[in-house]
């Protein structure tokens, strides 16, 4: 199904939950809204379900308008954070639920619920009743519910959020295959980029309520148009400074400094800002050596997270291995200049890596 | 403050009569020093709040024994064992300050007021709260809620163990690491023996010096983070630690020596020719690579996750995940990967094949 949104909006009393939105999806295509909590991913979500009237503009399905078309009348389905069965029916029944509302022959029910169940590996228990299950058989359930509708649309509102992360990174693998064969419009929300990545597709990043950019998820991610896209799009958080440039060099304080390309070069001198991901910043190698502040070291099962102040930023290196760190201490970090994202006093996104 | 000590310990929950027990936790012995910072690692399931409560004593156990330095405590109810206990949802009373919140666990056990303010005013400061005492919790977000609930554990004196049961779950993920921080940090201030409760690799390893990794109500490796990655001692710790986890493939030996795929893998493993069960080696995918002479692989997917790329590919029926940088370009023709020899492990029946500390 074709989704369009033209110049939607929501306001909920003085407040705006969504700023003027126009976004278009693509049948078959797999879109995830990224964002932190409350940037709008829900509101954007039950915009599109029609669970939720917009203020202003036009929503159109299949180059049908379908404003103010009640949710139960569109051909949608959602699955949210909470794992939401229905208690006393068993895994079959749940699955079977909305077939059986909308009046399909036994038969038929029998064997569609079989065929999604096979799908999501809950054969052995259809049987069994929801508390009897893992918190991923579940939401594997409610997975399963969403799909046997063979809606066009299936909106899935931060599923995985209440599970282990091993289970995480399995269902994460397997969504995207789920809904390969189907058609369906999949939107889905994290709050995490490294799920957003993980799943590939394309990608809305969502701040405050607006919609920061949208296109193919590697795209987004390695080329933000702004400042405010690469924030949203890194988990640890990108490496923030404000730099001034002169003439071919950028200067992160008096005593740091670095070449910059041609095109930056090119441009007025003056106030500019750096993003550098955090995988970029080292505590070995080469290129642009800066002195850190330790402030914590998190571990990962490979890799270390290493927060350090660096000429009054606050920054994270991101590297591989186990490195441990003391309280306050001091030590040099280094990061290759040709990595940086500049941005201008707009936080406007210099194209320097093609 | 003391050392705890689970002697021989083991639990099963009620089953139907004349059904054999099932136990939810498996034969422990594990000392807990005094003054450690300890995680319990494992799925959902896999015991550990089992474990928990009954170091706190909400649960008695089914067999073996409990020490607080020496003292047997096994049957001695959750009052008189002196522990503190901070859980996943932050308990607060709405209604009062947080000065109130902080100091209600003191003022219970008669502490006279002069030295309820000193001991408030300390902690609260530890939790960057000190301008917020006057305010009521009702007012405060969930991780301003759920340091209240970290205060409340911290702020008596007298207890043995501080147990924490995953309490950054309900915590935004962009403030999660600022109060794992402030954990750290106050452990190292205040010294008492924390245990932490948790699914996640990343709290549990950076917050412990020893993290006890569970699986299916038995502990199978206690360790350093360096030591459960570089040298798990069961398959399920390779697998649960790191992401993608360790590659589990199967083997057979040629002359002492692990062979997959026909190729040798020289591991220099002491093997015992006489070794007998199920044959695995464990690879991360961190030491596999690309290589001109070596197991020829088909690729099935590439997963670009920007630092760097998984790489899934396949050798006959089995599945190998490896990681690739971000510049690298993964090969079109013919593609073979090689294992770092000094990485690879070798487990029988799920068990590594060494002793402990080789």
């Amino acid at each position: 199904m074709t989704i369009e949104l033209r110049n939607v909006s929501l306001r909920v009393g003085a407040e705006t939950h969504i700023y003027e939105t126009s976004l278009s999806l693509q049948p078959g295509q797999f879109n995830i809204l990224l964002g932190t909590t409350l940037s709008g991913k829900t509101s954007l979500m039950r915009l599109m379900a029609g669970l939720e009237k917009p203020s202003s503009g036009r929503l159109w399905a299949n180059g049908a308008e379908v404003t103010g078309v009640a949710v139960q009348k569109r051909s949608v389905a959602m699955v949210y954070q909470a794992f939401i069965n229905y208690p006393s029916f068993s895994v079959y029944d749940n699955i079977a639920s909305p077939l059986k509302v909308a009046g399909l022959p036994k038969k038929e029910i029998d064997a569609k619920v079989r065929e999604f169940a096979n799908l999501l590996k809950l054969t052995p228990m259809l049987e069994r009743l929801p508390n009897e299950l893992s918190g991923g058989q579940q939401q594997r359930t409610a997975l399963a519910r969403a799909l046997v509708k063979g809606a066009d649309l299936v909106l899935l509102d931060e599923p995985l959020a209440n599970l282990d992360y091993k289970l995480r990174e399995e269902l994460r693998d397997e969504l995207p295959k789920m809904f390969a064969d189907t058609g369906a419009t999949v939107v889905y929300a994290t709050s995490e980029p490294l799920e957003a990545l993980l799943l590939g597709g394309y990608t809305a990043t969502l701040n405050e309520g607006r919609v920061v950019q949208f296109g193919k998820t590697s795209t987004i991610y390695r080329h933000p148009e702004t400042l405010e896209g690469a924030r949203v799009f890194s988990d640890p958080p990108v490496n923030i400074a404000a730099i001034e440039k002169r003439g071919d060099t950028a200067y992160l304080s008096a005593s740091v400094s670095w070449n910059v390309p041609a095109k930056l070069a090119a441009m007025p001198d003056g106030k500019y800002k750096i993003g550098l991901r955090p995988h970029h910043l080292s505590p070995n190698g080469a290129g642009v050596e800066v002195d850190g502040e330790v402030q914590i070291a998190e571990i990962s099962g490979s890799e270390s997270i290493v927060r350090v102040i660096v000429e009054g930023n606050n920054w994270v290196s991101e590297t591989h291995g186990i490195h441990s760190y003391e309280f306050g201490q001091s030590t040099s970090f280094f990061f290759d200049s040709s990595r940086c994202l500049y941005f201008d006093a707009n936080e406007m996104l210099i194209e320097t890596q093609l | 403050m003391s050392r705890i000590e689970f002697k021989d310990v083991r639990h099963a929950y009620p089953s139907a009569a004349g059904q054999a027990p099932v136990y939810a936790l498996k034969e422990i012995s594990q000392v807990w020093e005094d003054g450690g910072a300890y995680a319990l690692l494992g799925p959902s399931g896999c015991g550990k709040t089992t474990l928990l409560n009954i170091i706190s004593g909400l649960l008695t156990p089914s067999e073996g024994s409990i020490l607080f330095d020496d003292r047997e405590v096994t049957q001695l109810p959750t009052t008189e064992r002196h522990i503190a206990q901070v859980f996943q949802f932050p308990v607060v009373y709405d209604t009062m300050s947080v000065f109130d919140n902080l100091a209600f666990p003191l003022r219970n056990r008669g502490m006279p007021e002069p030295r309820v303010r000193e001991r408030v005013t300390e902690i609260a400061a530890m939790l960057d709260l000190s301008d917020r005492l006057n305010q009521r919790a009702a007012g405060l977000t969930a991780d301003g809620k759920q340091k209240i609930s970290l205060g409340r554990g911290l702020v008596r004196e007298d207890v043995n163990a501080i147990l924490f049961d995953e309490p950054l779950t309900v915590i935004d993920p962009h403030l999660k690491w600022q109060l794992r921080s402030k954990l750290k940090e106050l452990h190292q201030q205040i010294g008492v023996t924390m245990i932490y409760v948790t699914h996640d690799q990343v709290e549990a390893l950076t917050f412990a010096d020893q993290v006890v990794v569970m699986h299916d109500g038995a502990v199978v490796q206690v360790g350093n983070p360096i030591d459960l990655f570089n040298k798990p001692r069961h398959t399920f710790v390779g697998y649960f630690i790191g992401s993608p986890g360790m590659n589990v493939l199967p083997c057979k030996l040629e002359n002492g020596q692990p062979v997959f795929a026909n190729n040798l893998l020289s591991s220099g493993y002491p093997v015992d020719t006489d070794i007998s069960g199920k044959l695995e080696i464990g690879i991360r995918p961190e030491f596999v690579s690309f290589c001109d002479d070596g197991i020829p692989v088909e690729i099935e997917k590439v997963e670009d996750l920007g630092r760097y790329q998984v790489v899934t590919v396949k050798h006959e029926a089995e599945q190998i995940k490896m990681l690739v940088g971000e510049d690298q370009s993964i090969p079109s023709i013919s593609p073979q990967i090689q294992f770092d020899p000094a990485s690879l492990r070798l487990y029988c029946d799920d068990w590594a094949v060494e002793t402990p500390d080789a």
